[in-house]
């Protein structure tokens, strides 16, 4: 789902810095854009090879959103203190490798994510370890490393606050989106 | 992949400009004294003749500011008729019975042009000589500010430190959903919205000349780092390279920002031009490194590394080499920030747990904790060196708190609604 975001820009700053506040305004303009996406760089078309054994289609991109196929399952949790893929989510890493492996021109976007315990740029590059982490073993396991953007949200979209364990152990976590789906 | 920030300077978004008049000044940050400092220095500020028909009040603000700093002690300046506001009204053994070292009188007169003009004076009661006198011509709009810049001069005046009170904070409000980057008065006013939106916002950073604001916005799904003109209200992301940019921190000349980006594979540090473009590399490790934080003279950088198994703080060279590790204490030390002077730095350090506000001084390594917090962040030194700002959570909000560079003096600065986190100190005002 998008999300519209609202950029407010108040031009003119302190009152004390301007002789008259009204006039500060003058250099803006009111102006309404349609969100646009920007297109990331052109892919490669797919070689034959990819496209080998296609049939299958559980491959296709409607696997991604249906709840039986464990394409649509996406979060792959971590211990603490570490950026391993526990063996219980190998299946569905190999899921999504065999994915964009098999599709080409998919791209895919995981998003590391870390418990809000101590600095947030620390947090974020500790999120950003298990984005590189999950996006590591699905280049073992076929994907091209330009279909997959490692990105990380630190502790800033936590899944639930509460201080204690059970909370912290669900904000551990790498998710897997596909942009081309609106995620 | 690099993405040029050509490319991406077409946001994501719906962006509107709006043609807003400036808000009356409003609280929205409120301020409580938690702690003061030893020692005050006894004050008195008499009300200014014909200061009590204004729009905005000067004395008011002037005793706030003094009293805010930990380090004047106000004395009743009331009950005299009629209130003294030119030196030879001045009843000195009065205000030394009263116990006051200095007494503050002024005036405020109107002008043909709308303005007003404003008169004061610093006296010394012992002496019975004026320390200071200057007189400023100020719009309605400027009052308030004039007020500020009065507490500045007896501050300096008393102390012979520089004070702060003309200056800015900026920090992150949080509302439900909702997040703001605001910059409001150091007092708390006036507080203005630079950027709205709904996702996080992290990580803000004044430029030197203080018109200008970098920061980290989620807006685009993955952080990528903004610089946003506070005159103009014009923006334009500087680092959105593939993977993560973040924790932006300004060199003195203004000219270019230290960043953390990933694109090469693992948090790094890389210096960009202020404008954005080409990226040039810092540190070469296989850890994380993050939180860069340039030296006042422009020769040093901080930051934190987890180089050695733990995070802790670092310094190095502009050109990246002569990496030293400078924190030995404990098992997690991070977030620094150098204090002005350059002969210090701010820094959060893990006790048994618990997150806290220390500083350290870089020629004896001395470690001075300063707060008693459980999950204290994010500290700022004010452009003086004398107050941390940083940000801290009571019964589960997040509040901005205030310490004094000794410990002693604490505030407490808590938003009408919601959280707030993130703050950064801005600069004096040239």
């Amino acid at each position: 789902m998008k999300k519209i975001l609202i950029v407010t820009l108040i031009s003119g700053a302190l009152a004390a810095c301007a002789s008259d506040p009204a006039s500060e305004q003058d250099g803006a303009k009111v102006e309404e854009r349609k969100p646009t996406v920007v297109d990331r760089q052109p892919v490669k078309p797919a070689d034959d090879d990819a496209t080998k054994g296609l049939k299958d289609d559980s491959l296709s991109a409607s696997a991604l959103r249906d709840p039986k196929n464990i394409l649509s399952k996406r979060s792959v949790y971590f211990d603490y203190d570490s950026n391993v893929v526990k063996d219980e989510f190998r299946p569905l890493v190999t899921a999504h490798a065999r994915y964009l492996q098999q599709n080409a021109k998919a791209k895919m976007r995981i998003e590391g994510n870390a418990d809000d315990r101590g600095s947030r740029e620390y947090n974020l590059a500790l999120g950003q370890r298990r984005a590189d982490a999950v996006k590591q073993m699905l280049q073992l396991l076929g994907a091209r490393a330009d279909q997959i953007e490692a990105v990380s949200f630190g502790e800033e979209k936590p899944k639930c606050k509460d201080a204690a364990e059970a909370c912290w152990a669900q904000n551990r976590r790498g998710d897997i989106a596909y942009p081309s789906n609106g995620e | 992949m690099r993405i040029g920030w050509l490319q991406r300077f077409i946001q994501t978004a719906v962006i509107l400009l709006l043609l807003v008049p400036v808000p009356a000044a409003r609280a929205v940050l409120t301020i409580e004294i938690i702690g003061s400092g030893a020692n005050q220095f006894p004050i008195a500020i008499v009300p200014f003749r014909s200061e009590g028909g204004l729009p905005q009040q000067l004395t008011p603000v002037i005793s706030a500011d003094l009293a805010r700093s930990g380090v004047f002690r106000a004395i009743d300046a009331g009950g005299l008729n009629p209130p003294p506001s030119e030196p030879q009204e001045l009843n000195y053994p009065t205000f030394r019975a009263r116990g006051a070292d200095a007494v503050v009188i002024g005036t405020v007169a109107p002008q043909p042009d709308g303005r007003y003009e404003v008169r004061f004076r610093l006296m010394d009661v012992q002496k019975q000589a004026q320390l200071a006198g200057f007189a400023y011509t100020a719009s309605r709009e400027q009052l308030r500010h004039t007020a500020h810049k009065i507490a500045d001069v007896i501050y300096e005046k008393l102390t012979g430190d520089k004070g702060v009170f003309s200056t800015r904070i900026a920090y992150v409000a949080k509302n439900g959903k909702r997040f703001e980057l605001q910059v409001a008065d150091a007092d708390g006013y006036g507080a203005q919205t630079i950027l709205q939106s709904g996702e996080p916002i992290i990580s803000p950073s004044w430029s030197p000349d203080g018109t200008r604001l970098a920061y980290v916005s989620f807006e685009q799904k993955k952080p990528v780092v903004y610089v946003q003109s506070l005159t103009t209200g014009a923006r334009r992301a500087v680092a959105n390279f593939w993977g993560s940019n973040s924790a932006p921190t300004w060199s003195p000349d203004g000219r270019r920002l230290a960043v953390v980006l990933t694109k090469d594979g693992g948090s790094q540090i890389y210096v960009v031009g202020a404008d954005g473009g080409e990226a040039t590399r810092l540190t070469r490790s296989t850890a994380i490194d993050t939180e860069p934080n340039f030296s006042p003279d422009g020769q040093l950088l901080l930051f934190t590394s987890d180089r050695g198994g733990s995070p802790q703080i670092y310094g190095m060279s502009t050109s990246g080499s002569d990496v030293r590790r400078l924190t030995f204490e404990g098992t997690y030390n991070v977030s620094p920030r150098f204090n002005p002077d350059g002969k210090s730095f701010t820094f959060i350090q893990r006790n048994g747990g618990r997150f806290n506000v220390a500083v350290q001084d870089l020629a004896t390594r001395q470690v001075q904790v300063l707060t008693d917090g459980t999950v204290d962040e994010s500290p700022s030194f004010a452009p003086n060196g004398r107050m941390i700002l940083y940000a801290t959570e009571v019964r589960g909000r997040g509040i901005l708190s205030a310490v004094s560079s000794d410990g002693r003096v604490k505030q407490r600065l808590t938003a009408n609604a919601g959280d707030v986190r993130e703050p950064a100190w801005g600069p004096l005002p040239k």
